[in-house]
C-alpha cells in the first residue's frame, strides 16, 4: 500500500526523521487556521500518489493566511496525471536550502535482502539519477538481521560521498529512517528531497513510504491509512468479503482458484478474445483453495455486479478441495443469488479439472441451469465465455 | 533418486496439531511420507492418531531431530508464529524447512532468510507461501495432492501451487520424477535456479518444466542459468501477461512494477535461452510431450 505525503511525513516524525511541521486539508477555507499555526506563511502542497506535481502546479507557496486559502482553492480538485486532489498538506515554509540530497531503503528481490540507496544528486527523478550517473547513485546492501545502526549509516554516507559537514546529520537520519523502514514493516521508505539548509539542518522535505500489508497483523494503525475513498467499488466491496479481486477492463469474468491459475486464465481469455471482438478478462479473482459455495456465492456476486462484465468463466482444477464439492458450490451459489432476489442473466461457463472432475461435471449436467454451460478444457472454455461475451456486447 | 525428497526422507510438522496442520498431516502420511512427529511446545509427550498411525509430538525441532533423525519439516505455521518456527528449524540445523504459510510480512521472510545465511545455509528452505514438494511414490511435504500423477521423468518448478497441479495432470500419463512449488512471495529460499540444478544432476530427471509467473527478475535469471549450465530440455510458461502495472495479483510477490517484472520479458529472456515457452499450460504441456516423444 503506497502513501500519501503527509501520511509518510507522519510516519517519519514518529519514528524522529527530522521533518518540517505540516497538516493535512481538504478544504480551501482550512488553509487559513493551519498558515496562522504555521506563523503565517505556508507552502500548499497537493496530496497525489503520483510524481511531478510540482511541474504540474501542484505546489505553491503562501505569503500570507488569504494566498492560502486561494491556493488551496487553485490545487483541491486539480487534475495531476489522472489523479484528482482531494487533500492539501500545509506545510511550513522551509529555510533556505543549500544541497539537496536522496536517501531510501527498499526490498532488493533479485539478492533476497534490503538495499539502502543514497546520492547527494537529489530533488530529481531517481531513476534518471540512477540511469544517466550511476556512479552518483550508492546501492548498499543492508542485512535484514543486522539492520543501520549508526556505524552502517556512516558506511553508507561515505559510499555515497556525502560532503564532510553533512555526513554525521545525514548518517542520523538514515538510522532513523531505518527505524521506520522496520517499525513500520514498509517495502520502501524514500526521502527525495533530503535537504542541507543554510541553517545547518538535515531535513526530510518529501517522502514516499509503500507498505507491507502482509504485516496489518501487528500494525493495527495501518489500517486508518487506506484510501477507501479512491478504491474501486467492485474492488472495496470484494475486500470486505475477504476477496482476492482486482478490476481490470474487459468483459468477461474470471473466478478460479489459486493466483497462478487465475493469472494464466486471465491470459487464456485474452488470448481467446482475439478471434472474438478483442473482449479482454474483467477482473482478477482468486477464490482460494477451499471454494466453499458461499465463497463461490460472493465471489459471483461481485462479478455479476460489474455491468461490465457479459459473461462468466469459473476455471476451477480440483486439487485438495475436490471438483464435486465445487460443483455443488456453483449450484448452491446461483440458488443462493435468486434467494436474495439478484437475477443472474449472464452466460456462465464453467472448467472443472482435477480431483473427482467426472462427479463435479455430472452434478453440473444434472442441475442442468439454463445460463451455466460446461467445457472441460481451460482453452476451449475460455474461447467459448469469450465468444459469449462478445456475442453481448 | 528426484530431488530434495525421497523415500528416505524422515518428515516432522511444525504446526501439526493445528486445523490445516492436522488435515494435511494425514493426507501426506495417506500418501506414503514417512512422518515421524510433530512440533508443539504445549503439547510435547503426547502423540496425535491419524487413522491408526500414532505421530508423537515432540517440544522442539532439536528434540524430534535427536528422537527420530528427522530430515525434514513443513511447516503449517501461521504468519504471526512463522519467523520464529523458521529461525528454530534453521537452529536445529535440519536440512529441509518447507514453509506452507501464505501471508507471511516481507521484514519476516528477509529475516529469517539472512538468520539461514548467518548460519552457514545448513537448512534450505523451500517457501514461504508455497504447496510444498512431493516426489510421487516416494514422499509428499506439503499440500500437493498426492494422486494427481505417478513417478516419471519430468522435473517441474514453479511459483504456483495450482498451476502446478495444472501441469502435472496435463503431463500425468508421463509422470514426474519431482515436483516443487517455490512459491509465489517477494523473498522464497529455494529458487527457480536451484531447482534446475537439482533436476539437471538427477538422473531419473528427463526434462524440466519450469513455471513462473510476473514480478521480480527470477526468470530472468533462470534464463541466464539454463543457457549457461542445463543441458537437459526445459519447456517453461510465464503467467500473467494480461496483469495491469502496480497491482499485486493474488501472490504476494506477483507484481509489475514500471517496467519490470512483465510476462513478455520472462518470455523473451527464456526463449533467448533455448526454452521452449507455451502460451497456455495446455500448449506447455504438449511442448513438453513433443520433446519426450521425438
Amino acid at each position: 500500500m503506497d502513501l500519501f505525503e503527509y501520511q509518510a511525513r507522519d510516519l517519519f516524525a514518529k519514528h524522529g526523521v527530522p521533518v518540517l511541521a505540516g497538516e493535512v486539508i481538504d478544504t480551501p477555507e482550512a488553509a487559513r487556521e493551519a498558515t496562522e499555526r504555521l506563523g503565517g506563511k505556508s507552502v500548499v502542497k497537493a496530496q497525489v500518489k503520483v510524481g511531478g506535481r510540482g511541474k504540474a502546479g501542484g505546489v505553491k507557496l503562501a505569503a500570507d493566511p488569504d494566498e492560502a486559502v486561494a491556493r488551496a482553492t487553485d490545487i483541491l480538485g486539480m487534475d495531476i496525471k489522472g489523479h484528482t486532489v482531494h487533500k492539501v498538506m500545509i506545510a511550513e515554509l522551509s529555510p533556505e536550502i543549500e544541497a539537496e540530497y536522496y536517501v531510501s531503503y527498499l526490498l532488493d528481490r533479485t539478492n533476497r535482502t534490503f538495499l539502502a540507496m543514497a546520492s547527494v544528486q537529489g530533488g530529481m527523478d531517481i531513476e534518471e539519477v540512477a540511469e544517466k550517473t550511476p556512479e552518483a547513485l550508492a546501492k548498499v546492501p543492508v542485512n535484514a538481521v543486522d539492520g543501520v545502526d549508526i556505524v552502517k549509516a556512516r558506511e553508507i554516507v561515505a559510499l555515497a560521498k556525502f560532503p564532510a559537514e553533512v555526513a554525521e546529520g545525514v548518517a542520523e537520519a538514515l538510522v532513523t529512517l531505518w527505524d521506520t523502514f522496520v517499525a513500520e514493516d514498509a517495502l520502501l521508505v524514500e526521502v527525495n528531497p533530503l535537504v542541507k539548509t543554510k541553517d545547518g539542518r538535515i531535513l526530510a522535505l518529501d517522502g514516499k513510504v509503500s507498505l507491507d500489508e502482509n504485516a496489518d497483523f501487528r500494525q493495527p494503525g495501518h489500517e486508518a491509512l487506506e484510501d477507501k475513498a479512491a478504491a474501486n467499488p467492485l474492488e472495496a466491496a470484494a475486500k470486505a468479503k475477504n476477496l482476492n479481486y482486482v478490476k481490470l477492463e474487459g468483459e468477461v469474468g474470471i473466478i478460479g482458484n489459486g493466483a497462478g491459475l487465475v493469472m494464466s486464465t486471465l491470459d487464456v481469455v485474452a488470448y481467446a478474445g482475439e478471434k472474438h471482438g478483442n473482449v479482454k478478462p474483467a477482473n482478477f479473482l482468486d477464490i482460494g483453495g477451499g471454494a466453499s459455495a458461499e465463497v463461490m456465492a460472493n465471489g459471483l456476486e461481485i462479478i455479476l455486479g460489474d455491468a461490465d462484465v457479459k459473461s462468466v468463466f469459473v476455471n476451477v482444477f480440483g486439487g485438495i478441495t475436490a471438483c464435486d464439492e465445487v460443483a455443488n458450490g456453483i449450484v448452491q451459489a446461483l440458488e443462493l443469488l435468486k434467494s436474495k432476489g439478484e437475477d443472474v442473466t449472464k452466460p456462465l461457463v464453467v472448467r472443472l479439472d482435477g480431483n473427482n472432475a467426472e462427479l463435479g461435471r455430472k452434478i453440473l449436467s444434472d442441475a442442468n441451469h439454463p445460463l451455466v454451460q460446461r467445457v472441460d478444457t481451460m482453452d476451449g472454455a475460455a474461447d467459448k465465455a469469450a465468444e459469449l461475451a462478445a456475442a453481448a456486447k | 533418486m528426484a530431488i530434495f525428497l525421497t523415500k528416505d526422507s524422515k518428515v516432522i510438522v511444525q504446526g501439526m496439531t493445528g486445523a490445516t496442520g492436522m488435515k494435511h498431516t494425514k493426507l501426506m502420511l495417506a500418501d506414503g511420507t514417512n512422518i515421524v512427529g510433530g512440533v508443539n511446545p504445549r503439547k510435547a509427550g503426547t502423540s496425535v492418531d491419524f487413522d491408526g498411525t500414532e505421530v508423537p509430538v515432540f517440544g522442539s525441532v532439536a528434540e524430534a531431530i535427536e528422537k527420530t533423525g528427522a530430515d525434514v519439516s513443513v511447516l503449517f505455521v501461521p504468519p504471526a508464529f512463522a519467523k520464529a518456527a523458521v529461525v528454530e528449524a534453521i537452529d536445529a540445523e535440519i536440512p529441509l524447512a518447507v514453509v506452507i504459510t501464505e501471508g507471511i510480512a516481507v521484514h519476516d521472510s528477509a529475516a529469517f532468510w539472512a538468520y539461514a545465511g548467518s548460519k552457514g545455509n545448513k537448512t534450505r528452505i523451500i517457501g514461504p507461501n508455497c504447496p510444498g514438494l512431493i516426489t510421487p511414490g516416494q514422499s509428499n511435504a506439503g499440500i500437493i495432492p498426492g494422486d494427481i500423477t505417478k513417478p516419471g521423468r519430468i522435473g517441474l518448478v514453479s511459483k504456483s501451487g495450482t498451476l502446478t497441479y495444472q501441469m502435472m495432470y496435463e503431463l500425468r500419463d508421463i509422470g514426474f520424477s519431482s515436483a516443487v512449488g517455490i512459491g509465489g512471495d517477494p523473498v522464497i529460499g529455494t529458487t527457480h535456479i536451484d531447482a534446475l540444478a537439482a533436476f539437471e544432476a538427477d538422473p531419473d530427471t528427463d526434462l524440466i518444466v519450469m513455471i513462473g509467473e510476473i514480478g521480480g527478475d527470477a526468470e530472468e535469471r533462470a534464463a541466464d542459468y539454463i543457457a549457461k549450465n542445463v543441458t537437459k530440455p526445459v519447456v517453461g510458461y510465464v503467467a500473467g501477461f494480461t496483469a495491469p502495472e502496480g497491482k499485486t495479483m493474488g501472490h504476494a510477490g506477483a507484481i509489475v512494477s514500471g517496467s519490470s517484472g512483465t510476462a513478455a520479458a520472462k518470455k523473451e529472456a527464456l526463449e533467448a535461452a533455448g526454452v521452449k515457452v507455451g502460451k497456455t499450460p495446455t500448449e506447455t504441456a504438449k511442448l513438453a510431450r513433443e520433446i519426450l516423444g521425438g
